[in-house]
């Protein structure tokens, strides 16, 4: 039963079914591994995540608003708070905070201090340049996407390669005005 | 005789996704229920132009003397409107609801295709058990 107001992240993934977090993991690094074993290259691989990530994305965010209660964010200072705070937490169950914001407010980086998806993993020598978790970056480009923002979702800092946090960057390219062209035959 | 008539889907850009009429008070043939989806999309738009009020979000309650038509319109852009007896209670959570099992059951159907029509059959048993009238009573408690 929907309560009035917005849920927090705690409060909704305390509620919703969940599998088991090593099947997760394990089911995720076994999709990596078999995306090089077909691309090949790496960065065809990390195309072919953030497409994945991005499918995932779009529907994704319709059951975000149906079980969080969120409404409209007033800026994009908010949304970042919004997915930080109660998205990442709903979905993955981990705590992220919101920093370096530039100074037009469209531009952050979201920092995640615990991942699952990189809980048994080390990257070889000859996958440096693969981006693990580019599916997250992804998720978070399609979910935005179907709220009309376009945005570029860029991996900053990286604890696989020897960094000490993940860090995503958010960039808000364009927001798509709502409202229907109704002046379209002049 | 049940107090909702009928329920529709209406993707974001004006298409009938999913049509379901209950009970035997208003059933319309699919030329009627995609003509009344069209233009409740267009009277829904039309709407949030004409309001004098900044940032409306278009038509919620439609009362009629015959029937209420209330509308849940998501973020997306997705719009499910449900057709019922003048005064029915409740409908709010009903379409919350159902727009919780869309995301569920729909959405997560890995051969669902976006903005397509809904044939998910896990979809229409959920959707059943929530329509059903004492369903209904109970989410509003």
């Amino acid at each position: 039963m929907p309560t009035a107001g917005p849920r927090s992240g705690d409060a909704i993934f305390a509620s919703v079914e969940r599998v088991n977090a090593e099947l997760f993991t394990l089911t995720y690094g076994a999709t990596v591994r078999q995306l090089l074993t077909d691309l090949e290259e790496v960065e065809e691989v990390n195309k072919q995540l953030d497409q994945m990530g991005y499918n995932i994305g779009i529907r994704l965010i319709d059951e975000f608003l149906a079980k969080s209660n969120i409404s409209r964010c007033v800026d994009f200072k908010e949304t970042a708070d919004v997915i930080a705070k109660v998205g990442l937490k709903m979905f993955l169950g981990v705590n992220a905070t919101v920093t370096n914001w530039d100074a037009e407010g469209t531009c952050c980086s979201i920092v995640l201090e615990d991942n699952p998806l990189v809980d048994f993993v080390e990257l070889p020598d000859t996958c440096q340049g693969l981006h693990y978790c580019n599916i997250l970056s992804g998720v978070i480009r399609g979910a935005l996407e179907m709220v009309s923002m376009k945005t570029e979702v860029t991996w900053l800092r990286d604890m696989l390669r020897g960094d000490d946090s993940f860090e995503l960057q958010v960039k808000l390219l364009k927001q798509v005005p709502e409202e229907y062209p109704y002046k379209d035959d002049e | 005789m049940a107090a909702i008539y009928s329920l529709y889907i209406i993707n974001k850009s004006g298409g009938l996704i999913f049509y379901k009429d209950y009970g035997s008070a208003g059933r319309m043939d699919t030329n009627d229920s995609l003509r009344v989806a069209s233009l409740w999309h267009s009277m829904h738009a039309i709407s949030q132009q004409l309001s004098p009020i900044a940032g409306c979000s278009g038509v919620e309650l439609l009362e009629a003397d015959t029937f209420d038509l209330h509308c849940f319109q998501s973020l997306t852009g997705t719009k499910f409107f449900v057709v019922c007896e003048p005064g029915t209670q409740h409908m709010e959570s009903l379409l919350k609801y159902i727009y919780e099992l869309y995301t569920d059951f729909v959405l997560k159907n890995p051969f669902y295709e976006m903005e397509m029509p809904i044939r998910c059959e896990l979809f229409d048993i959920n959707l059943a058990q929530a329509v059903q009238k004492d369903r209904v009573a109970l989410l509003g408690r």
